[in-house]
């Protein structure tokens, strides 16, 4: 009875739409994504510009017109374009060993960029499996994690970081660990809150009527609808983590020289920032643009994928 | 009754938040403790790349680093109680003085950039509120993402550079004089202002919103007062709660700026700490900086509940 009346409903709609030439069908949730990322300035620039630096790094050594290690000491300090006495040859000019520091800043952004995008992936897997475990058992499951969240916060982060990487050395992996430590709790706190509201949901409930087990409606039910809430937050830990390293090597506890990262180069220009300072100018607006493309970006894919969060 | 029952629900609630706090602490200070540990042999590392097992071994009974750790951590947590946190083993000046020297240089510069940040971030907040989707809302958020884009330590130098060295007005090292703090303070005030500003303007847009707001206005009053008697009042709370908060992260959060610009705070000394695995400082300031946050959001938890009952009967 039920179904005979849900198809005749669907065959009278069916019918009216044949009729009527005005019917226009509303537009599925993916062709509003599309329109949305269509007028959403932000988000190509800024996207545009992350996917230029993030080229650049991967091809670095098919781009950088110089080897990054490579001294010259009789090109010491050359100074870049816009000066007067500025060279093609060297448009970033060079720096105190005669390293041309386009070729520098290009393998830096290497390892810089290779170092916020493993430290927030790392973080985001942690956090996400916390948070959501907290968030769908409840009870003493949660109160574990919440403690778990609390000790991390109380923590001063920056001081634990410095001492982390002394003991442990600054080598990338070191830094991609450290890092992933100093930022999971943001994924764990979200995750958390919105997977408490989504498990009293009736798509929850009815898997867990056909007798799916915990795992599989965490993984295959609750993850799907939190993946635009992850992918928010890690680009903006991705950003966060970058000006993080950067700060860790230029107070000397990160990468250590010759190995180039943006806050190396500003560490290292530093000395010199007086008579030079485009040696210090260069890697921070770098840094600085870097950190609000990828801003941008991940506030576009925020009013892309969920336009009632803004504000 | 009813009374009686919501007495116990908050009598609860206040309890429970303090086991929790209490676990997390020591949690945090054998956390602080094992910190530098992490290697496996501090006493290798402090004794030197060539030193020979013999000179290792007198290093360990030295700094008493040869005993069990759990008795290592008692006996630090012990004194600690009593206020002794142990000496430095770098200058054997006792680690309590090295932190109570210390704090008040990192206690004025959070202080000043809270305020500065505030200053700042309110009226801001406000005006992007009200005039919202304007060039003034949209220059805001630009001066919102820019100020959290700047790395804070390239933006220290950027002012040395125009303020002390090309325009020559403002000291750019020391901790003699309230105009040495300028700096330090711009830098950390700048980076501490784009939270707030958009919470300000977040809280501001929903309260302008809400049907009191509708109400006071059509009753005719002045649309200043209702804007900042009526609204901000009300749109600020989240901020000020945030404000502790921010306050305890700065304590420890200060390291850069405070040795960009040579101030002996808290920061600074942990870092010196840190590069000379000094690890009775090391611990102890982790664990002081810890603890001051967990009472800081102790005590803002419990004065939240307090004004908003919605929370503690949750």
């Amino acid at each position: 009875m039920a179904s005979d009346l849900s198809s005749t409903a669907a065959s009278a709609a069916k019918a009216a739409s044949d009729v009527d030439p005005f019917h226009v069908e509303p537009p599925t949730p993916w062709q509003l994504m599309r329109r949305r990322a269509g007028g959403h300035k932000g988000f190509w620039i800024g996207g545009t510009f992350v996917l230029i630096c993030a080229l650049l790094a991967i091809f670095a050594p098919v781009i950088a017109p110089f080897d990054p290690f490579g001294q010259d000491l009789t090109r010491r300090f050359v100074p870049p374009i816009w000066n007067a006495e500025g060279t093609w040859t060297h448009p970033l000019g060079t720096d105190k060993f005669g390293r041309d520091y386009l070729t520098r800043l290009i393998y830096g952004g290497r390892v810089s960029l290779m170092i916020g995008f493993f430290a927030a992936f790392i973080a985001a897997v942690i956090g996400s499996i916390l948070g959501m475990i907290g968030g769908y058992f409840g009870g003493r499951v949660d109160a574990v994690v919440m403690y778990l969240v609390n000790a991390k916060l109380s923590l001063p982060g920056l001081i634990v970081s410095l001492s982390l990487v002394s003991v442990f050395g600054g080598s990338i992996l070191v830094l991609v660990l450290v890092l992933a430590f100093l930022f999971w709790d943001n994924y764990a706190v979200a995750l958390r809150s919105v997977t408490m509201q989504i498990r009293s949901q009736d798509f929850v409930a009815a898997a867990e009527a056909v007798g799916a087990s915990r795992r599989r409606i965490i993984i295959s039910e609750i993850l799907p609808n939190l993946m635009n809430q992850v992918i928010v937050i890690f680009t903006l830990e991705v950003a966060l983590a970058i000006l993080i390293e950067a700060t860790l090597s230029f107070l000397g506890l990160g990468i250590q020289p010759p190995t180039p990262s943006w806050g190396l180069l500003v560490s290292e220009g530093r000395e010199q920032m007086f008579f030079n300072p485009y040696l210090v100018t260069i890697p921070g607006v770098t840094i600085f643009l870097v950190a609000i493309a990828i801003n941008m970006m991940g506030d576009g894919i925020r009013d892309i994928t969920a336009p009632e969060g803004r504000n | 009754m009813c009374h009686r029952q919501r007495g116990s629900l908050v009598l609860n609630y206040f309890v429970n938040r303090l086991i929790v706090a209490v676990l997390v602490a020591v949690t945090v200070s054998v956390f602080a403790f094992s910190l530098l540990r992490l290697s496996g042999d501090l006493a290798a590392e402090l004794a030197g790349d060539d030193a020979t097992p013999a000179e290792i071994a007198e290093t360990a009974r030295a700094y008493g680093l040869d005993r069990p750790f759990h008795i290592q951590y008692l006996d630090w947590a012990g004194s600690a109680l009593t206020g002794d946190l142990g000496s430095s083993i770098f200058s054997n000046e006792p680690v309590f003085e090295i932190i109570t020297n210390a704090l008040p240089v990192t206690l004025q510069l959070a202080t000043y950039s809270l305020i500065l940040s505030f200053a700042i971030a309110i009226p801001l907040g406000v005006l992007a509120a009200v005039r919202q989707n304007s060039w003034l809302d949209r220059g805001a958020l630009v001066f919102a993402v820019s100020g959290q884009a700047i790395p804070n330590f390239w933006l220290g130098l950027m002012f040395i550079l125009l303020f002390g060295v090309l325009l020559g007005w403002l000291p750019i090292s020391g901790q003699d004089s309230w105009v040495h703090f300028i700096l330090p303070t711009l830098t950390v005030g700048l980076s501490a202002m784009p939270v707030k500003m958009r919470l300000t303007r977040a809280g501001m847009i929903e309260v302008l919103q809400s049907d009191f707001i509708r109400t006071a206005r059509a009753k005719g009053l002045d649309p200043n007062i209702v804007l900042f008697k009526h609204a901000l009042r009300n749109a600020i709370l989240p901020v000020v709660s945030v404000t502790m908060v921010t306050f305890g992260r700065l304590l420890g959060g200060t390291v850069v700026v405070e040795s960009i610009f040579a101030l002996n705070g808290i920061g600074y000394e942990a870092l010196q700490a840190i590069t000379r695995q000094d690890f009775p400082v090391v611990q102890s300031i982790v664990a002081f900086v810890a603890f001051v946050y967990i009472g800081l959001t102790l005590l803002s938890d419990l004065i939240n509940a307090q004004l908003d009952p919605r929370i503690r009967l949750s």
